[in-house]
């Protein structure tokens, strides 16, 4: 749904002048939705931007991306990421047909990672009781 | 190859018993603009789909919220926090928040000057809304004005 949502964002953008690029794991997501540019990195989805604490990974998937604002002439175009994840045990969950929904409930009040960041928004304002 | 995830959702979701999800499918060419400069002289924005929010700032809720957050791109780590519809995929950027919402990369990137600048704020909000209208008629022209206001050449959007 992320990759939707940032398909229809970076079209917005970029029709009203402002040249975009996304970074994502979806590919087809990518190519249906057809953003002016994106680069897909062949990863399970919540690491578009690398591995956790994998700086090299995350720096020269970061770079490689923005290559694309220049490698990219062509409206839709995709690149695609070198790097690898490096096993493929994650795929079989990505592609599974069965399951249960593993969504949380659509809940219309804030949910807060820690109990105490809804404090923190308290505090500033960002929030009301 | 990648996953194609358009079909394994729906099929996981069609064998829960509910109705098909539509999902966008672009029916014209990409909107084209090009880049007034090299990416080493331009002023970078950076949107991420993760749900972010600064300590301090409100979570996002997860039916359809299509409000944004403004971080200052200093924003320490541990000042980092995510909510997100699909929380099951925030176990490792909530451990480190780089592999998905990329701060440390763009300031490295832009200490060595492949990028110009990195704008003061980037953008977050919670990429799982449903509403595609609500996508193009309330998030894309918050973003849009929220870019303009940070007067970036050209926007990274990282999708989760």
């Amino acid at each position: 749904m992320c990759h939707q949502t940032v398909c229809l964002v970076a079209r917005h953008l970029e029709a009203n002048g402002i040249p975009t690029l996304c970074l994502g794991s979806a590919l087809d997501i990518f190519s249906a939705g057809r953003p002016p540019r994106a680069s897909f990195l062949d990863y399970p989805l919540g690491h578009s931007a690398g591995k956790p604490f994998a700086p090299v990974d995350q720096l020269s998937i970061v770079r490689a991306a923005l290559a694309g604002f220049e490698q990219i002439t062509t409206p839709g175009g995709i690149t695609r990421l070198v790097n690898e994840w490096g096993d493929d045990d994650w795929r079989a969950e990505a592609r599974a047909t069965q399951g249960q929904d593993t969504r949380q409930a659509r809940d219309e009040t804030p949910q807060f990672q820690f109990p105490s960041d809804r404090a923190a928004a308290l505090a500033s304002g960002a929030i009301r009781a | 190859m990648g996953i194609n995830y358009m079909r394994a959702i729906q099929a996981r979701y069609e064998n829960l018993g509910y109705t098909p999800y539509r999902w966008f499918v672009a029916d014209s060419a990409p909107p084209w603009t090009a880049l007034t400069k090299p990416l080493a002289q331009s002023r970078l924005g950076l949107l991420s789909t993760s749900g972010a929010y600064a300590l301090g700032q409100s979570a996002y809720h997860y039916k359809d919220d299509v409000s944004i957050r403004a971080l200052p791109s200093t924003t320490a780590e541990s000042d980092l926090r995510f909510s997100h519809i699909t929380e099951n995929y925030l176990v490792d950027a909530r451990r480190d928040p780089n592999c998905i919402l990329p701060l440390a990369q763009l300031r490295a990137l832009r200490q060595e000057g492949a990028i110009g600048e990195l704008a003061d704020s980037v953008f977050s909000c919670m990429g799982g809304v449903y509403s595609q209208r609500r996508v193009r008629e309330e998030m894309a022209p918050a973003l849009l004005e929220a870019c303009r206001a940070q007067k970036v050449d050209c926007a990274l959007l990282v999708a989760m």
